[in-house]
């Protein structure tokens, strides 16, 4: 073996990101690392290229061990790394970036000429044909990403990580980039392939190791693997472990409808979609990360504008073209990432809860300290929210009662459809039921609510309808009894049988 | 051409424009005699902005540079005038002072991960107030070895004196090419600018380089002081306040950047000689308040960052297609 990993285990503060994981690379392999957000894939690729220390376990490399402090002294015993979003400076010259570090000179001065040569003898094999004068950003992302390649290449030239390297190219781009990696494949590279896109990872890789929860999962050759199976492992669920008692019983039950959404589009982000939403009902949209859920949310809140179609209610279509917009006509969204997005860390839970408010209502008119004091005090107690008052800062609640606090803001502003991205992540067991009671309770009050979730068990239990995502395409939906972990898996995973689902 | 020598060509192309402007106008402006006053009345503003292009190609920016020149006028004026030192000793004691002055800024940047304008800033005040310890008046230099520096010159065709600070004027720039464009450390620096983190991963040592660009740009700012003094025998507390701005400006002028990571020292001094042009041609004019130099530097350097946005537009759009 290239390199073996054993019992790897890296522990932050309140998680363990990694519990014992094992991993073999071979020279000659591609070996795909699979696993949704959290399950631990970063921290080990942060581990391997030095950025962070382990905790316990070994790394070993043509059977010496290795502990790598930094980047460049995992590059110098071997490993090296592209990232998605390209690791080299757009503002100097291919030749320049390809060099950089070991520029060759000439009296102490950067040999230009000869600068140029060894870049073109690095690129050489790749199939580029560029000016390697010329900058960096005059080069499509593709061409940057060989570029990268091809520096990781000569100055590593054992181990290759490629983290996400494909999800800002396009089909061509990635044909040219698969090219390259199966030469470097026939050449006796090591390569360790991080994608979402389930395609890529069966018509490139030798074998597949699954992630979740810090743990390794399984590791087998591509080729015995078939998709459900795969899909089970990621997600958690087995089919034979199914989930009874679809809690819904109103399912069937004749809505009136609050929105409707027609040819709803951006390019780039999510193919157009038709989505009717009931008063009062749950909606759920299941996918795997990266497959266009979050980015089908962002569209209906206006974070990003639609390219194509319109949105509608009785009385006619509604501006979404940015959360402003969206917020006056009654939406609201909790994103996934709430302590970036969500809520402002620094300000007391009053004044949290109180922000959206002030915002609806204009600055010329605030909200006096004590309505928003009894405002804080109605929903902590609504909420259960556990924290020592109203005017405790917010960035020192756990992330349940973080979570709590965004839902109460947008609670108080009462919109009538509001989106709700991964609203349980990260937060415990307790916590995660209250937000379910909570859903619940809001929508017999007649406000309809959009849940984006990894978590299956949470969309069966809480949805009367799924809305299954794949590639970017909204491609089938679920309603009442057919909403199963089998019918999600299914849909998730081959196209013929999802549409045949829905 | 290679697209990123654009700003560099349009700089040129505007002084060179410009001075055919200036030369349809007033002839003589063609001689020799223009040419040797253009660099010896700019040569303390080229030397400090061939420090300042490092400093911003690196993203950050240095607003101590014009207290420190004049801390440079006022320390040579009162040390030769109390302690009988010989200049060059004197001068070697300044470039120390004002090398380890612009590290120990660069030392807090990297190390409080503080912004550069902050800390510049503060060090802007602190060089002036120290200057301002040491004397409050104008301090007159009577040394011989001034004398013989101001009067050393070579007399071009034409009677144009090209003198010793316009001749260390163009050294520096010099230096500066190489070090910028022909040097590791110059790849260092272009590298901070295109982005630290990046830099980082690539193997930049980001403290040291961070600390050796605010060096160089004091070691720079002390040589312009040197220069300066010698251009006006005198150093005065007061003199020179404002002239980080015009280095910037004249650096921006020049093609460079002002967020960092692109641009060329020859450039800089395109744009001090662009900056001195107007002024000269003001001059010559006559009837023309020397505010108009101020007005057409503010149109240059709004075209200039205009040039540059519409540039980046267009290399992004290059990229889709």
């Amino acid at each position: 073996m290239l390199l073996t990993i054993r019992s790897l285990t890296k522990t932050f503060p309140g998680t363990r990101a990694l519990d014992g994981v094992d991993f073999d690379l071979a020279a000659g392999e591609i070996h795909a690392l699979l696993g949704e957000n959290g399950a631990g894939k970063s921290t080990l690729i942060k581990c391997l290229t030095g950025a962070y220390a382990r905790d316990a376990g070994k790394i070993s490399l043509d059977g010496q061990t290795v502990s790598p402090k930094s980047t460049s002294e995992a590059q110098e015993l071997g490993i090296g790394t592209v990232y998605q979003e390209v690791n080299l400076l757009a503002n100097l010259t291919v030749a320049q970036n390809l060099t950089f570090g070991r520029e060759p000179t000439r009296f102490g001065m950067v040999d230009g000429r000869a600068q140029r040569q060894q870049a073109e003898a690095m690129l050489e094999g790749y199939g580029l044909d560029i000016d390697v004068s010329r900058d960096l950003s005059t080069y499509s992302v593709a061409v940057r990403q060989i570029v990268a390649i091809a520096r990781a290449v000569a100055l590593s030239g054992k181990v290759l990580i490629l983290d996400e390297p494909t999800a800002s190219l396009d089909s061509r781009e990635v044909e040219t980039l698969f090219g390259v990696m199966r030469k470097l494949r026939d050449q006796g590279m090591g390569m360790i392939f991080v994608s979402h896109f389930l395609d890529q990872v069966f018509s490139l890789t030798d074998r597949v190791t699954v992630l979740r929860n810090g743990r390794k999962i399984t590791t087998e050759r591509t080729a015995d693997l078939d998709r459900v199976r795969l899909i089970e492992h990621m997600l958690g669920h087995t089919l034979e472990n199914e989930v009874a008692g679809h809690r819904k019983a109103d399912h069937g039950l004749p809505r009136s409808e609050l929105l409707r959404f027609e040819d709803f589009g951006r390019r780039g982000h999510i193919e157009p979609f038709n989505l009717s939403v009931g008063e009062g009902e749950v909606l759920g949209l299941a996918g795997l990360l990266g497959s266009g859920r979050t980015e089908s949310a962002e569209l209906m809140f206006g974070v990003a504008s639609a390219h194509s179609g319109s949105a509608q209610d009785k009385s006619g279509a509604i501006d979404l073209s940015s959360p402003r917009a969206a917020i006056a006509a009654g939406f609201g969204f909790a994103p996934e990432e709430r302590k970036a997005d969500g809520i402002v860390a620094d300000l007391s839970v009053r004044e949290n809860i109180a922000l959206a408010m002030q915002a609806r209502r204009g600055w010329a008119r605030p909200i006096s300290r004590s309505e928003q004091t009894r405002l804080a005090q109605d929903y902590i107690a609504r909420l259960d929210i556990r924290t020592s008052g109203p005017d405790q800062v917010v960035g020192d609640l756990s992330g349940g009662n973080q979570q709590k606090v965004v839902l109460a803001r947008w609670l108080a502003m009462n919109p009538r459809f509001l989106i709700l991205d991964e609203p349980t992540r990260g937060i415990d067991v307790g916590a995660h039921a209250e937000i379910l009671r909570l859903i619940d309770e809001v929508t017999k009050e007649g406000m309809s609510i959009l849940v984006i979730s990894s978590e299956l068990d949470e969309l069966i239990a809480v949805a009367n309808r799924v809305i299954v995502v794949r590639d970017r395409r909204h491609v089938a939906e679920l309603t009442g009894s057919e909403i199963t972990t089998e019918t999600i898996v299914r849909a998730i995973a081959a196209p013929e049988q999802g549409e045949d689902a829905a | 051409m290679n697209p990123r020598l654009y700003p560099l060509a349009a700089t040129i192309a505007i002084f060179l424009v410009a001075w055919v402007i200036c030369v349809l106008q007033f002839p003589y402006m063609l001689s020799t005699r223009v040419v040797g006053n253009l660099l010896t009345d700019n040569a303390y503003l080229g030397i400090v902005a061939v420090g300042m292009t490092i400093v911003i190609l690196s993203g950050g920016i240095d607003l101590s540079v014009g207290s420190v020149i004049a801390f440079a006028g006022v320390f040579i004026s009162v040390m030769l005038r109390d302690s009988g030192l010989h200049p060059l000793v004197v001068f070697a004691l300044l470039l120390v002072l004002t090398t380890a002055f612009g590290a120990a800024m660069g030392w807090l940047i990297h190390t409080l991960a503080m912004p550069p304008f902050i800390v510049t800033l503060a060090g802007m005040f602190l060089a002036r107030g120290l200057a301002y310890m040491l004397t409050i008046d104008s301090v007159p230099i009577n040394h011989g070895f001034y004398k013989f520096l101001n009067d050393a010159y070579w007399l071009m065709p034409g009677k144009g004196r090209l003198t010793l600070i316009g001749v260390v004027m163009l050294l520096t720039v010099a230096v500066g090419m190489v070090v910028a464009h022909r040097t590791k450390f110059g790849a260092s620096v272009l590298a901070l600018g295109g982005g630290e983190a990046t830099a980082r991963l690539m193997g930049v040592r980001v403290g040291a380089t961070t600390v050796a660009i605010y060096a160089f740009s004091g070691f720079m700012a002390g040589l312009a002081g040197i220069v300066f003094s010698i251009y006006t025998s005198s150093g005065y507390p007061l003199a020179t306040v404002g002239t980080e701005l015009t280095a910037i400006a004249a650096v921006v002028i020049g093609g460079t950047l002002l967020t960092g990571g692109a641009g060329f020292v020859f450039g800089t001094l395109i744009g001090v000689l662009t900056m001195g042009l107007i002024q000269t041609f003001i001059v010559f004019d006559g009837t023309l308040s020397s505010w108009w130099t101020k007005i057409i530097i503010g149109i240059l350097l709004l075209s200039f960052i205009l040039l540059q946005k519409g540039l980046m537009r267009l290399s992004t759009v290059g990229q889709r297609a």
